[in-house]
């Protein structure tokens, strides 16, 4: 049975939203979202997936405050503690059994109400062998995007025309928080953070929701859809703990991307897909990203990005939503965010930033430090 | 849809557990549930895992620094959470991903590790709340389930002594329960009511003790347990999950609507259209002795009000016609709360599969219902399972 995406719900992307709760958010979204499908969450919805960790919301169990906002109280709701594609997954999975026709998946970040953004991912750490070396949790960042440029043999020119690129593209995205003229001499210029990281090659925290509404073949063609099919889904984690996980290659996205590919019967990725949307919370990650879900031979990504293959007249155009450097970190809703732009350029919906005959197209998420999870997705149009 | 059968199951010990990290709790718990089950990690295709506020632990994406004791390394590996209710939960999401095709065989494994928080878990339950409209008033969990109970009491007018009987059964049926917490084989109705009051109506033996543990079960699709000739299964035949508004002052607190609302989804994808009759046990989720009479209620397995008077008539008791928290429950195995499937999916299967030793029922049984709760008062969620 196929599973499509019928409905897309996003807030604009912005450092900070005082006008709002998190609840507004929530409720701006899944009402975009609602509208955009067609769909009566009180009657039609089957099943609410919302994608949230605890200490990223401020609550002992966030699950509480999910129904009202999105229409689902006295309904199907529950939390995926993941990134919003794994929501996507499990909504994906819970159609695949037959029990539910439209199932709706939120994420969103409200990271401008937390004041201590960066003690809470360094309470990701290990608690007893990491987190007492005191040490900010952004250098694992550090040594990883060191070891990939080592092994890969990928110049440090490579990882600023990523920054370049990503947000000269989000010029074009209404809904981005950090669209800036920037170059690659710039982003070289700039403060020296984790090395070899720079100042620009973080991407800055951003508020937003994203909603997507998925509905079994059977459902969409009752209501006359046209949906973006979710080819394949895929998620996996490599190892949690510091010392015994790979650092050069994202073995993670590696084995999401296998599973996804397996699903949506891909088999050369390369020449298959047209256009990508993958992490880029850290400018290396882009590149990284790109190997492991094998759009791209080892070591060929950094050379690719500085000859321009990726922008959005390129051969495979990468993150021309402007991506997380460019639309800011939401965090959780990262990946769902990614699928929801994959999305809206296989409908034709993107707007000013629109590629020209996009049939199929990938998503991919990392759930950001000190994690080595992540998620991949495969969607396309037409048979 | 592939019909999905629970095929081993593992629980740790419930107590204090200082020498141990979350990790080797849940890598007990997954070991005993594949030994038992006769697989290795090897055959495992995906794994999920249930685990209540990171804030016990003091570890955030607490479901990522788990994922290595719960056999997740290289696997598609995913934590859900729907607070207390996440001790059925887990395993309703199992449950889907082989139900989808996608999986043939996934290792769902539930941990929580309390002792950590200090100076009490209960400060974690500060921060559960709205914060502008509840949480200046500094309300605790006993508070507002000393609400519940009292607003249950009065629209029925039930006894306490019909509650405490409760706690009675339950701390008596987990003796012999190898992980139990609060076993008392001679404990007394008047023992319950004669201990230290926390909040009126709720004392101190109302309430089951927060703990640490971990419990895990393997779940397959009835190809693979066919192909393995896997003999010790129990079948899934029903889920449902519901929550309710956050707003649980806008609520009637009397009945558990969203109990009955999870319960009805379960029954109508297992068949069952008399609960009452095709049901043989439950196990409804316990954290208070009067909660096991609400959710008998909720799973419409007694009228509104009757199941403290099933209890007293001894109809829930191990050898009565409905027998109720067979496995001691929370009451008397204890409370790491999503760990706790360990007494309500784990004891379904050891049950349906006749492993439950000193607990097995004496009679028959052959469909039973597990029910675990959570959030604010607002989590209801319901598996049946079939030999």
């Amino acid at each position: 049975m196929r599973v499509g995406i019928v409905g897309i719900g996003m807030t604009a992307f912005r450092p900070s939203t005082p006008e709002y709760s998190w609840k507004e958010l929530m409720f701006e979204a899944a009402s975009r979202a609602y509208a955009d499908a067609g769909v009566d969450p009180r009657t039609d919805v089957d099943s609410f997936l919302t994608c949230a960790e605890d200490y990223y919301e401020g609550f002992g169990i966030f699950d509480e405050f999910v129904p009202d906002q999105l229409g689902g109280a006295l309904r199907s709701v529950c939390t995926v503690t993941g990134d919003g594609l794994q929501g996507l997954a499990n909504a994906f999975m819970q159609i695949q059994t037959g029990l539910i026709d439209i199932a709706v998946v939120e994420a969103h970040s409200k990271a401008s109400d937390v004041l201590t953004l960066d003690g809470i991912t360094e309470h990701a750490l290990d608690p007893i062998w990491n987190k007492p070396l005191g040490a900010h949790p952004f250098i694992v960042a550090g040594l990883e995007a060191d070891s990939y440029l080592r092994e890969t043999r990928t110049s440090p020119k490579a990882l600023a025309a990523v920054v370049a690129k990503n947000r000269t593209n989000a010029l074009r995205n209404s809904l981005a928080a950090y669209a800036a003229h920037v170059d690659a001499r710039q982003v070289l210029a700039s403060e020296e953070r984790f090395a070899p990281l720079r100042a620009l090659d973080i991407s800055s925290p951003a508020d937003g929701c994203v909603v997507l509404v998925l509905a079994s073949e059977s459902a969409a063609r009752r209501r006359h859809a046209d949906p973006v099919w979710i080819r394949g889904v895929g998620w996996a984690s490599d190892s949690p703990t510091l010392e015994t996980r790979d650092w050069a290659q994202a073995v993670y996205a590696q084995l999401a991307a296998q599973m996804a590919y397996r699903l949506a019967k891909v088999r050369r990725a390369p020449t298959e897909i047209d256009f990508a949307e993958v992490d880029d919370r850290f400018s290396y990650k882009e590149l990284q990203h790109l190997e492991a879900i094998g759009l791209v031979k080892k070591g060929e990504a950094g050379r690719n990005v500085v000859k321009g293959e990726y922008a959005p007249d390129g051969s495979l155009p990468v993150n021309a939503s402007g991506g997380s450097l460019g639309c800011g970190n939401v965090f959780e809703a990262t990946g769902l965010h990614r699928a929801a732009e994959v999305a809206l350029q296989l409908r034709g919906d993107a707007g000013t930033h629109q590629l020209d005959g996009v049939r199929v197209g990938v998503a991919q998420s990392w759930r950001f430090i000190p994690s080595a999870t992540g998620a991949v997705a495969v969607l396309g149009v037409g048979r | 849809m592939r019909k999905v059968g629970v095929i081993g199951a593992g629980m740790t010990l419930f107590r204090r557990r200082l020498q141990e990290t979350g990790k080797e709790m849940c890598f007990e718990a997954t070991k005993m549930a594949l030994d038992s089950a006769g697989l290795t990690r090897g055959d495992v295709d995906m794994v999920v895992n249930g685990t209540a506020p990171d804030a016990f632990d003091g570890v955030h994406m607490k479901g990522e620094y788990l994922l290595d004791g719960c056999g997740g390394y290289r696997k598609p590996y995913t934590r859900v959470f729907t607070g207390g209710g996440t001790g059925v939960f887990s395993t309703i999401a199992g449950w889907w991903h082989v139900a989808s095709g996608l999986a043939d065989v996934v290792l769902v494994v539930n941990e929580e590790k309390m002792s950590s928080c200090q100076p009490h878990p209960q400060s974690v339950f500060a921060h559960i709340w709205d914060p502008i409209l509840d949480r200046p008033l500094k309300p605790n969990l006993v508070w507002i389930f000393a609400m519940e109970m009292n607003r249950y009491m009065h629209v029925h007018g039930v006894k306490k002594e019909d509650i405490a009987r409760v706690a009675v059964k339950n701390k008596r049926n987990a003796v012999g329960h190898p992980c139990a917490q609060l076993a008392d084989a001679n404990i007394t109705v008047d023992d319950v009511l004669a201990s230290e009051v926390m909040a009126w109506p709720v004392q101190r033996l109302d309430i089951s003790p927060p703990s640490d543990g971990a419990s895990a079960v393997v779940l397959a699709s009835e190809d693979f347990i066919r192909r393995r000739k896997i003999k010790d299964r129990a079948w899934i035949s029903g889920v449902g999950w519901c929550i309710d508004s956050t707003m649980w002052t806008d609520r009637d607190l009397y009945f558990p609507e969203y109990v009955a609302r999870a319960a009805k989804q379960a029954y109508k994808r297992a068949k069952i259209t008399d609960p009452r009759k095709q049901i043989d046990f439950a196990e409804p989720y316990d954290p208070f002795d009067y909660k096991e009479l609400h959710h008998l209620e909720g799973l419409l397995l007694a009228k509104k009000g009757e199941a403290p008077i099933l209890t007293r008539e001894g109809v829930t008791e191990r050898d009565g016609d409905l027998p109720v928290c067979p496995s001691g429950g929370l009451m008397g195995v204890g409370n790491p709360i999503a760990a706790t499937m360990g007494q309500k999916i784990g004891e379904l299967f050891w049950q349906l599969t006749n492993q439950a030793g000193k607990r097995q029922i004496p009679h028959e049984v052959h469909t039973g219902v597990a029910q675990a709760w959570g959030d604010l008062m607002q989590y209801g969620s319901v598996v049946v399972m079939s030999s």
